[in-house]
């Protein structure tokens, strides 16, 4: 309808389907900008502030706090005060929820397999075809829905990849090798199985080294960095955190450690650890962690420091960094190369980009866009 | 890579990795490969509802027709486990246990007690459990309590495709004897399951549902009435936690005091008879160890102590429903 925007539940990750709606930041009559945090919505996976896509007056709140909607059902409704209450009654009432068909298939194709090397990696490709893609690479022990709140939020504008490391997530359970060269040429191997000549890397703690050690050993390859609460920029690693999460077998156990990574530790969901110990009680996988910590960051040191070894200038970097990381000190930042851009973000910890998801996304795209 | 397979399809899957990680998992039971004296082609029966077809083909004298003799095998099984073997032992249903209680009871449960941990029994004796599937007053009882009574025994009794592999694979690698419940109405029940094999540490209960004001204490076919009941409860306004055993023996006790010192309210929903089982372990557990904790009286949610009823109207009433687990639970919150 003329002069109305609606606001509809957001799709975070490939898989949600619905989200709670805990409560409305904002009260009707709020003049909305771009990017103001509206209301908080809770997923299987997550809580997470919604942040408006579009300005406007909030004229009506459509869903109420405690209320579980399907992806795109109307929470509210935006509108100018030339748009009669009776024009914005019809504009609810015949809304429809778009059916989510379409959309479950084009998600269902979003997960595809490759062979690399000889190991079977699942990766996710999102957004347009052409155009120098986002790689993004998760940290020890994670997976690409790392990226919940980045893939769909950094694709609406330029091409993106995501995938889950050798080891890690649904991918084959062997490693390339244990050393970040293993894995930095792993990287540059399923970029050309994918082809893709050249890409912008955006990694996470050890994704982060691996992209600064593929901007080593394949500069062509990368067209610019991002790093976020990175490995591979100082020594020190917080070695009681690497061997709880090695180690935990348990809800019990691993809980207190998955808290670790946020500021806010509220955030670790039940679903999250599920999801973990489905992965962590796979055959090997606990043997294969220990191994690759063994190799990387080994006694709370890390092996080695690809970051500091980047000549000056020598490729657009972004160093982004949640003050209160409890993994890797946000000290590191200090150590990024010459003429990078630093960011530390207070009240944030090691998964900044879930936490600080819509910054560490404008971010990455003025980068990408420069 | 996680795909859709039945409980069924797992507990399949679960043998057949086992079997082609460790040479020394072999199957005894009846009908398991072809029946007596059939070759065990690919459409031999693989069980009473099937489970195991197609093993036979993959792992061939692994598995072993038995004669229907329940004694024999299972004590056959029990000596082999002792000799270093890892058998599965396949009892069409729990009902049958009884002619083979001295062998479990006795001597499989506990050998590693008696002969100060020089032995071991390694050991998965596999059963169907459970009514609702017309199969009359022998072949349909919950007989989980019996086994949660001896010391020595373990007892698992999975509710989704997912804790079944891992709860089966668990059972294969644990060097004590495991009595395995499945339960025959679940088996058709479609989850996702990881390819790759994995197990599922025992004693760790999984809660099923987050929720405010009332815990559910349950296990196998009855975690799916309870989620039934939830689902109408939170439409009035109650939000219902639901903590699914898994395993009985070892009991995740732990979990249980910790959902109920918050919720302050219990319902012990099992679908064993309702004297001695499951629910009132629970529910004398929390009684002594969460007293101060409790807003309500503890509520069991169970079936008559009557057999099995043959009738279909009659076995429908007597296996415990979603309206009487939702009514248990409004009687403590007092219908709020």
């Amino acid at each position: 309808m003329e002069g109305i925007t609606p606001i509809v539940m957001p799709k975070w990750g490939l898989s949600m389907k619905e989200g709670k709606v805990v409560s409305w930041l904002v009260e009707e009559g709020t003049r909305i900008t771009v990017g103001m945090p509206i209301l908080e919505v809770e997923t299987d996976k997550i809580a997470n502030d919604v942040e408006a896509p579009d300005a406007g007056l909030l004229r009506r709140r459509v869903a109420q706090d405690g209320e579980t909607l399907p992806v795109k059902a109307l929470l509210g409704v935006m509108a100018e005060t030339t748009v009669s209450d009776a024009d914005i009654d019809a504009y609810v009432s015949a809304y429809e929820t778009p059916a989510a068909g379409d959309e479950t298939d084009a998600d269902a194709n979003a997960y595809q397999q490759i062979e690399v090397d000889g190991i079977r990696v699942r990766y996710a490709r999102k957004g347009a075809t052409a155009g120098t893609p986002v790689l993004f690479i998760h940290g020890f022990g994670g997976d690409l829905d790392n990226w919940l709140f980045n893939l769909d939020a950094v694709s609406e504008r330029v091409p993106t990849l995501a995938l889950d490391l050798p080891g890690h997530g649904q991918s084959e359970l062997r490693l390339p090798g244990t050393s970040l060269a293993a894995l930095a040429a792993f990287v540059v191997h399923f970029l050309d199985a994918v082809d893709e000549p050249r890409a912008h890397l955006v990694g996470h703690s050890m994704g982060g080294a691996i992209a600064a050690q593929v901007a080593l050993d394949f500069p062509a390859k990368v067209a610019s960095l991002t790093l976020i609460d990175s490995a591979g920029m100082g020594s020190d690693i917080n070695a009681g955190y690497l061997e709880g999460f090695v180690q935990a077998q348990s809800r019990r156990e691993l809980k207190p450690v998955l808290e670790q990574l946020f500021a806010d530790p509220n955030l670790v969901s039940r679903q999250m650890i599920d999801e973990l110990l489905k992965y962590k009680r796979l055959d090997g996988v606990a043997s294969l962690l220990a191994s690759l910590a063994g190799s990387l960051f080994s006694g709370g040191r890390q092996a080695s420091t690809p970051v500091l070894q980047l000549a000056p200038d020598s490729l657009p970097v972004l160093v982004l960094w949640g003050r209160e990381d409890r993994v890797i000190s946000a000290g590191h930042a200090a150590h990024a190369p010459a003429g990078a851009g630093v960011h530390v973000f207070e009240q944030a910890g090691h998964m900044l980009q879930l936490e600080r998801a819509s910054e560490v996304n404008r971010l990455i795209l003025a980068l990408v866009a420069a | 890579m996680a795909r859709r397979i039945s409980l069924k399809t797992a507990v399949n899957e679960a043998i057949d990795q086992a079997m082609q990680l460790d040479p020394t998992v072999i199957m005894l039971g009846e009908d398991i490969v072809g029946g007596a004296g059939a070759p065990g082609e690919m459409d031999a029966w693989g069980g009473v509802l099937g489970v195991t077809k197609g093993l036979y083909a993959k792992h061939g004298d692994r598995l072993l027709d038995t004669p229907l003799s329940e004694s024999a095998y299972v004590g056959a099984a029990i000596g082999a486990a002792c000799c270093g073997m890892r058998p599965i032992a396949e009892l069409m249903f729990i009902d049958f246990m009884g002619v083979c209680f001295d062998q479990i009871f006795n001597q499989a449960a506990k050998f590693r007690y008696m002969f100060g941990g020089k032995a071991e029994t390694p050991v998965v004796i596999r059963c169907m459990v459970g009514a609702g599937f017309r199969a009359a007053a022998q072949h349909s009882q919950m007989l989980t309590p019996l086994f949660t009574h001896i010391p020595g025994l373990k007892v698992v009794c999975p509710s989704t495709p997912y804790d079944t592999k891992g709860l089966l694979m668990q059972s294969i690698r644990d060097n004590d004897p495991v009595i395995f419940c499945e339960h025959k109405n679940l088996y058709a029940l479609e989850g996702d399951v990881p390819e790759a094999p994995y197990a599922i540490p025992f004693g760790e209960a999984n809660v099923v549902r987050e929720g405010r004001d009332v815990t559910i204490v349950t296990y196998g076919l009855m975690v799916h009435r309870s989620l039934e009941a939830a689902a109408t409860l939170a439409k009035e306004g109650i939000d219902v936690e639901i903590v699914d055993l898994r395993t009985l023996s070892p009991l995740d006790i732990d979990t249980v005091l910790e959902s109920v010192t918050r919720t302050g309210r219990l319902v012990c929903v099992d679908e064993a008879s309702p004297r001695c089982n499951i629910a009132t372990d629970i529910a004398a557990q929390v009684a002594m160890h969460a007293f101060k904790a409790l807003k309500a009286q503890i509520e069991q949610v169970a079936p008559p102590h009557t057999p099995v009823p043959f009738s279909p109207t009659l076995e429908d009433l007597y296996i415990p429903s979603a309206a009487q687990i939702a009514q248990a639970v409004r009687r403590t919150t007092g219908g709020k």
